[in-house]
């Protein structure tokens, strides 16, 4: 429960400072709040707190959840610190911002600790509202006008289409609760045609949220219109919440049906690899190249939700944390360039990088080599996880279709590497500011030494 | 202990050249390989003594990622490889000493990377970390082509023979874990028992599948195209990484992991890799006799020996395989020899056209009898040591087909036909225009070619040390399989 109160102060903090002219302060508090949120999780590690158990209990901080929470704030730590100057110049308007995304952040972890689906919509809405605006808010851009424009209208239609699942698995067993879903679900079966609909509707509004075929068709729109450091935030806390939550739903509420689904989620898994990783290779804007990238990543991860009772949730978080990490990174240096560029997103942008910048080039090659899941990095391994996951659930096929657009994706994540080292003339040096610098190590040192570190996974169970 | 120190000393060294030793990056990179040759040395020796300690060997099960662990051995046939890899590491930084790299420690540091990594697939007793580092190597190799290679279509050719390697060993990946499914574990040992229970036609798909990853590194026909570019283009340091050391992981990954793991699939279907390796030599061979350049022709070459090679070690006996061993060694020691007389060939001529050429006996006979005697190993000529690697992996291979054996031994004739034909283009007759002024070889250029020539013939004369080291080993992998 701490980690939401401390969440919601911060974002209320925020706004706050602002309105007492202290808005030097909250970069600082926003970092001191979410590394204490950090420290709250690990100290609230097992007891699998059940806040309010006496007046209905909506919430469970089990292991699941705190690790999904540290994850997210640590990503977001990650994601201020790497944004910091693209807010810096209009400082009207940045703790507006800043209080949107940390109440953003507050939605994500309501939708990783919930366990009574109220709260999971609830969690989905103070995730998304934020987004809706954040989209939209480089006011002056027509692209992100269209972007927010897209989002609001797609994810709202979307939201109503869970809600209505939502009230149908209510019809079909009487409860929000996910324990009690659990046993009706497991002694109902297939026979009851509303909760076979209601989780169809579960699944199609969430395949929305994740941008999974055949519903990502909003995706690349809007994460090439919105300003980049909202579509980095979109790609990593929002995805790891949605996935979060998704993952919660099949291990626990729907695990005793889940198996009627997995062919469905398997097909659309392999439906999306194929299709983000063929349209990808074709892009020349790098900024829709990433986002077809990362929907080819929610494609991999949704083989945990179909396989969610026989995979262990830490797998799908080293996975959201790997691919979190590396699209960070390279959702970064793509905003700093282009910002020099004059908005300039295609990939000969990044024509020079590894003489304009060594660190930036260095980081971003890293990022794209661990999303390729090249070994020694971590993206190796979170795709190694969910291969051998599926592998081991007995669909080979799906397993092959993986390896393949992996192939392809190594295609047009080289073809941005070759344009980094391609040499150009007289390119000036791009600078970045030293914490920024420093962040960029810290990423690059955390997409190896996950790989190496990943042997602690063993010791812990969740 | 000691394998490890050999495995992380490179790595060290890249590190350190990379943040302390800009200046001096060519100098740490001969003194790391000096040390690793003599830590190789080292280790040969404690293998000797019985290796009571343990030095060579560290076992730390269950500490890595997913049931992999951190195990590394070194036994006669690693053993073998070390020294390959050790021998040619300080060959080749000397071998581009006079070269000027542009920002020469990050091409240093990135060869040494490359090299530990592949220290680490020699050494591993873990599939998972052999395949880790089988495709790490692919890292520093690919940056040292696309940032120092050279032609126009450089990124286009570095990006197919990535894609093209990555390609080939995801279908290892593949394999591994399906045979991780009923082993439970990556320890060489275990998958060996697990797969070895496995029914005949699964063991066949795996072996496509590793025969797959394999043939695109090795190369073998029709998985080769992307080899003659990519040599071509390749900064010299690396062509000769990958003729001479890279292309061998693939070579022991057959020796390591397919023979022991799939006796029944190569007994029942290996006869389809062994074709492929055979039409390989010859194609190989007919496309060398055909180039212009010098370097293509030394390109198709080594495709049509490592097809010999690959051919041999399938065929799965003593001779067979042991065979294979001095042929590793050797064509590494040949190949880097050859790459480097194109070298000076160039450096001197500007191009490597062999009909421009000729009459460079008349000037520089101490050079035309170094590269001379460099020829002669590359055909086999009995008394060096491609003879006795050919001889063995001929005699292997015929044990197990006639057939197979007559067409894979053409390399034998064929590769008399070209060697001899541009050697007689390049350096007699007499000398024209573009070749009278022809300069003296220089002393680092003697230095190098003189250690090559002596390798060559030392051991082709005296080969038994080699064979001792492997034997025991082989012999156990073999028991093993039977």
């Amino acid at each position: 429960m701490k980690e939401i109160l401390i969440i919601s102060l911060l974002g209320i903090a925020v706004l706050a400072a602002d309105i007492f002219k202290q808005r030097k302060l909250v970069f600082p508090i926003i970092i001191l709040g979410l590394l204490a949120n950090i420290a709250c999780c690990i100290m609230d590690w097992g007891k699998n707190e059940v806040p309010f158990a006496n007046n209905g209990g909506m919430l469970l901080f089990d292991n699941l959840a705190l690790a999904f929470t540290m994850v997210i704030s640590a990503i977001s730590i990650f994601w201020f610190v790497v944004t910091s100057d693209y807010f810096s110049g209009d400082t009207s308007k940045r703790t507006d911002l800043y209080a949107l995304v940390v109440f953003s952040i507050c939605g994500a972890v309501v939708m990783a600790s919930f366990s009574n689906m109220m709260m999971l919509f609830l969690g989905l809405e103070i995730l998304s509202i934020p987004l809706y605006v954040l989209a939209a808010s480089e006011k002056r851009n027509i692209l992100s006008n269209e972007a927010g424009f897209k989002y609001f209208f797609l994810g709202s239609l979307a939201s109503a289409i869970i809600l209505f699942g939502i009230a149908l698995i209510y019809g079909a067993t009487g409860s929000f609760d996910l324990a009690t879903i659990g046993t009706k679900a497991a002694m109902l079966g297939t026979s009851s045609t509303l909760m076979m609909a209601g989780i169809t509707m579960i699944i199609a509004g969430f395949a929305f949220k994740i941008s999974v075929a055949p519903f990502h068709l909003w995706a690349p729109d809007v994460y090439q219109g919105a300003p980049t450091t909202i579509t980095a935030f979109m790609a990593t806390i929002v995805k790891a919440a949605a996935f979060a939550a998704l993952y919660k739903l099949f291990s626990g509420a729907f695990a005793g049906i889940s198996q009627h689904f997995a062919l469905t989620l398997a097909v659309m898994s392999a439906v999306t690899l194929v299709v983000a990783n063929i349209i990808a290779s074709v892009q020349v804007n790098s900024k829709r190249l990433l986002a077809y990238s990362s929907i080819s990543h929610a494609g991999f991860m949704l083989g945990f939700v179909m396989l969610a009772s026989q995979i262990q949730g830490k797998y799908l978080l080293f996975y959201v944390l790997a691919y979190s990490v590396a699209s960070l990174t390279s959702f970064g240096v793509l905003q700093h360039i282009s910002a020099v560029q004059m908005g300039d997103d295609s990939t000969n942008a990044f024509k020079g990088l590894v003489k304009r910048n060594p660190i930036m080039a260095g980081a971003m090659t890293l990022s794209l080599l661990s999303m390729a899941g090249i070994p020694p990095l971590s993206g190796f391994l979170a795709k190694y996880y969910v291969i051998s996951g599926v592998l081991n659930g007995g669909y080979l096929w799906l397993v092959i279709i993986m390896i393949l657009s992996s192939v392809v994706a190594m295609y047009y994540y080289l073809k941005l590497i070759i344009a980094m080292f391609t040499p150009i003339e007289n390119a000036g040096r791009i600078v970045i500011n030293r914490s920024q610098t420093i962040m960029y190590g810290v990423l690059s040192f955390l997409l190896i030494a996950l790989f190496f570190g990943a042997g602690a996974l063993e010791w812990i169970t969740f | 202990m000691l394998t490890i120190l050999i495995l992380i000393l490179p790595f060290l060294a890249a590190l350190a050249m990379l943040l302390i030793g800009k200046k001096i990056a060519k100098q740490i990179a001969l003194a790391t390989g000096i040390v690793e040759l003599l830590l190789t040395l080292a280790a040969l020796y404690i293998f000797k003594q019985g290796d009571a300690n343990g030095l060579l060997t560290l076992h730390n099960t269950g500490t890595g990622p997913l049931g992999a662990s951190y195990s590394f051995a070194a036994d006669g046939i690693s053993l073998v490889m070390l020294l390959l890899t050790t021998v040619l590491l300080p060959l080749i930084v000397y071998a581009s000493w006079t070269k000027t790299y542009k920002n020469a420690h990050a091409f240093f540091a990135l060869l040494l990377m490359m090299v530990g990594s592949m220290i680490g697939a020699f050494t591993t007793t873990d599939a998972l970390m052999f395949y880790v580092f089988y495709e790490f190597a692919l890292i520093p190799i690919y940056f040292m082509c696309l940032v120092w290679g050279n032609g126009d279509n450089i990124a286009k050719t570095t990006l197919k023979f990535f894609l093209y390697t990555l390609f080939g060993s995801l279908f290892m990946l593949i394999a591994l874990l399906y045979i991780y499914q009923s082993s439970g574990s990556f320890a060489f040992t275990d998958m060996y028992a697990a797969a070895n229970a496995m029914s005949a036609s699964e063991q066949g798909w795996l072996l496509a599948a590793f025969f797959v990853a394999f043939a695109v590194k090795i190369p073998v026909f029709p998985f080769h195209t992307w080899q003659p570019a990519t040599y071509d283009s390749a900064p010299l340091a690396g062509t000769m990484l990958l003729a001479g050391i890279m292309l061998k992981m693939a070579t022991y990954g057959l020796i390591r992991l397919v023979l022991p793991m799939l006796p029944e699939g190569v007994a029942e279907y290996g006869h389809w890799c062994i074709a492929l390796c055979a039409i390989s030599v010859v194609y190989a061979s007919c496309m060398a006799i055909v180039q212009k350049r010098y370097r293509l022709l030394i390109a198709y070459s080594s495709i049509a020996h490592v097809g010999l090679l690959a051919a041999g070690i399938l065929s799965g006996n003593v001779q067979g395989i042991q065979g294979g061993m001095v042929e590793m060694l050797s064509h590494g020691i040949i190949g880097v020899g050859l790459f480097f007389v194109y070298d000076i060939l160039q450096s001197r001529l500007h191009h490597d056209e062999m009909q421009r050429m000729g009459g460079i006996r008349e000037v520089n006979p101490e050079f035309a009898f170094l590269f001379f005697a460099i020829v002669m190993g590359s055909v086999a000529l009995p008394a060096t040591s491609g003879f006795v690697g050919e001889f063995l992996l001929l005699i292997g291979l015929y044990q197990y087909s006639a057939i197979a054996a007559g067409i894979a031994g053409l390399t034998v004739v064929l590769g008399a036909v070209y060697m001899l034909r541009s050697f007689q283009q390049i350096m007699l007759g007499a000398s024209n225009h573009n070749t009278v002024h022809f300069a003296a070889l220089t002393a680092h250029e003697k230095t190098v070619l003189y250690i090559i020539v002596a390798l060559i013939i030392i051991i082709g004369v005296y080969p038994a040390p080699i064979l001792e080291l492997s034997n025991t080993s082989v012999e156990n992998l073999l028991l093993g399989i039977r």
